[in-house]
């Protein structure tokens, strides 16, 4: 093994994705696209093109240049204005600064990204979430209320048909199948050791704070969130499935930081989705009146830090939801 | 915008006289000479850039030398000062050649994931002002000093961007990426997006 190739192996890259990688896909590789250099020593010796990589989504949305100026289009344009400002254009059911492409990288148009076209063949679709068969808007409504931390749409209202219109766009012309590769976000190896907080502490510092600011809290600039809040009042609230550390780890391990897609560990990814899912974030709007009951009923698994005690705080201990009044539109 | 307009809040340090023949007595930057603005720049972001200088990280005959004779108190008094100024454009960015406007606005604003290049604009914030203290404001820098970093970093010649993050991006550009993505920042004007928020140009006065 020469001394090119160690470093993928260490960071974690089996020997059968680096083939992949080097093989099929070359022309993927960051590497390969630029001259020949002398790297600087911080650059992440794996950092692949995007999520999709390691997918093996065959499936290539449309060009949003594509959309139709047509009545249908306009809609379709909505839907994809949403994605991007999501406060901006759907102010009555956001109560935070996130937006959807905070989460769904390229607008939801990128495998390994939950991308919508994946999420649209999939439903209706049985969720033990909430223990029934949801149709694709009602998943939609989950994430105003849990991601979005604000309310969810009505059915059928402006928003959620926009939504629905602009991730038929994507989809047209794919199988509608559960299974299609690039849905939701990809598999990261099992940790070798525990997700721990302090090592995750350290993994944020190097790889993460540039962006997202010391404490979780992004940054704005002229008043528009540029990156987005991870813990902390702006951020998902308890309920949302980035508070799982193992969806949080393989959104993370896939996707971040941009540009830089699986140049992470996956222990790494692992012990970082544990550090920003072991913060305070506002509460699960389907609150039991206690932290515990709440935990006891919709947090019981490993994935979830709710009504643990992390780095000395009982987290969830915040007391009822706060009501969200919605930002006039 | 004339410049007997401008008053600068502060008065330049003595250390600032040298930059200023190049970079213009209120930091604006001379495009023609492709030398860029440095009114407005977050102050850690340029002292980063004086020690990279200094100590070849970003490779530049004329900035070395300058840089080198820099105390890292000096370095501090020069970041502090230009990053005060308001952002000043010496002069109307050329427009945009029609056939790169879509490519250019593209990348900067949705960038091309197929292609592993994140908008411009998700780290550099809308309209390219930049994001303390690691951003730097890209728009409104002359076409050609923007291009010229790209390409120095798809080299090597430039480096310290921070976890390689420009590198990466950079590596993954064609040179009509480049060309276009650089002649749509330049036409973009931050002094209206930036002063009218938070730094008013102050008038009235020479200086």
């Amino acid at each position: 093994m020469n001394a090119l190739i160690k470093p993928l192996f260490k960071r974690g890259i089996t020997p059968l994705a680096y083939a992949v990688l080097l093989g099929a896909s070359a022309p993927l590789l960051a590497a390969d696209a630029a001259p020949a250099v002398t790297q600087p020593s911080v650059i992440p010796a794996m950092a692949a093109l995007n999520a999709a990589l390691l997918t093996g989504a065959t499936f290539t949305p449309p060009d949003p240049a594509s959309i139709p100026k047509d009545e249908f289009g306009q809609v379709v344009q909505l839907g994809r204005n949403i994605m991007f400002e999501t406060k901006k254009y759907a102010p009555e059911y956001v109560g935070n600064s996130l937006s959807c492409v905070n989460c769904h990288t390229d607008g939801g148009a990128m495998a390994g990204s939950a991308p919508l076209w994946g999420a649209w063949v999939s439903y209706p679709a049985y969720r033990a979430k909430n223990k029934k068969v949801n149709t694709y808007e009602e998943r939609l409504q989950g994430c105003f209320r849990f991601s979005m931390n604000g309310k969810a749409p009505p059915l059928g209202s402006e928003v959620l048909v926009a939504l629905q219109a602009y991730s038929y766009w994507l989809a047209r012309g794919l199988p509608v199948d559960e299974k299609v590769a690039g849905r939701g976000y990809p598999n990261v190896p099992e940790p070798a050791l525990a997700p721990d907080f302090v090592r995750g502490k350290a993994v944020y510092e190097a790889q993460c704070a540039i962006c997202h600011a010391a404490n979780g809290e992004g940054r704005v600039v002229n008043g528009a969130v540029v990156f987005p809040p991870l813990w902390g009042a702006q951020s998902f609230n308890w309920g949302a499935g980035m508070g799982s550390i193992a969806n949080a780890a393989k959104f993370i391990y896939a996707n971040m930081p941009y540009g830089q897609s699986y140049s992470l560990t996956p222990q790494q990814a692992w012990d970082v989705a544990y550090y920003m899912d072991g913060q305070e974030r506002p509460q699960d709007p389907r609150y039991e009146g206690s932290v515990a009951a709440t935990r006891a009923k919709y947090h019981d698994n490993k994935n979830s830090l709710y009504g643990t005690t992390v780095n000395g705080v009982l987290l969830g201990d915040t007391g009822a939801p706060k009501s969200f009044k919605g930002n006039k539109s | 915008m004339p410049r007997r307009l401008l008053r600068r809040p502060v008065a330049p340090p003595t250390e600032a006289a040298s930059c200023a023949a190049c970079h213009g007595a209120f930091g604006e930057g001379l495009p023609a000479e492709n030398y860029p603005r440095l009114a407005g720049l977050p102050a850690q972001y340029i002292k980063a850039q004086l020690s990279y200088f200094a100590d070849g990280t970003r490779k530049n005959a004329i900035m070395a030398g300058m840089a080198k004779p820099l105390s890292p108190a000096q370095i501090t008094i020069l970041a502090d000062y230009y990053a005060s100024l308001p952002v000043t454009m010496p002069a109307p960015a050329a427009s945009v050649a029609p056939d790169f406007v879509a490519r250019g606005q593209q990348l900067a604003e949705f960038g091309d994931w197929k292609a592993g290049i994140p908008a411009c604009f998700r780290c550099h914030a809308a309209g390219g002002v930049g994001v303390p203290p690691y951003f730097p404001p890209i728009a409104g820098q002359s076409a050609k000093y923007l291009a010229d970093q790209i390409t120095a970093w798809q080299t090597g010649t430039r480096q310290g961007d921070p976890q390689g993050l420009m590198h990466s991006v950079a590596s993954r550009m064609t040179a009509v990426d480049t060309q276009a993505v650089t002649a749509y920042l330049a036409a973009l004007k931050p002094a209206a997006a930036v002063l009218g928020d938070t730094q008013p140009v102050l008038t009235g006065g020479v200086q």
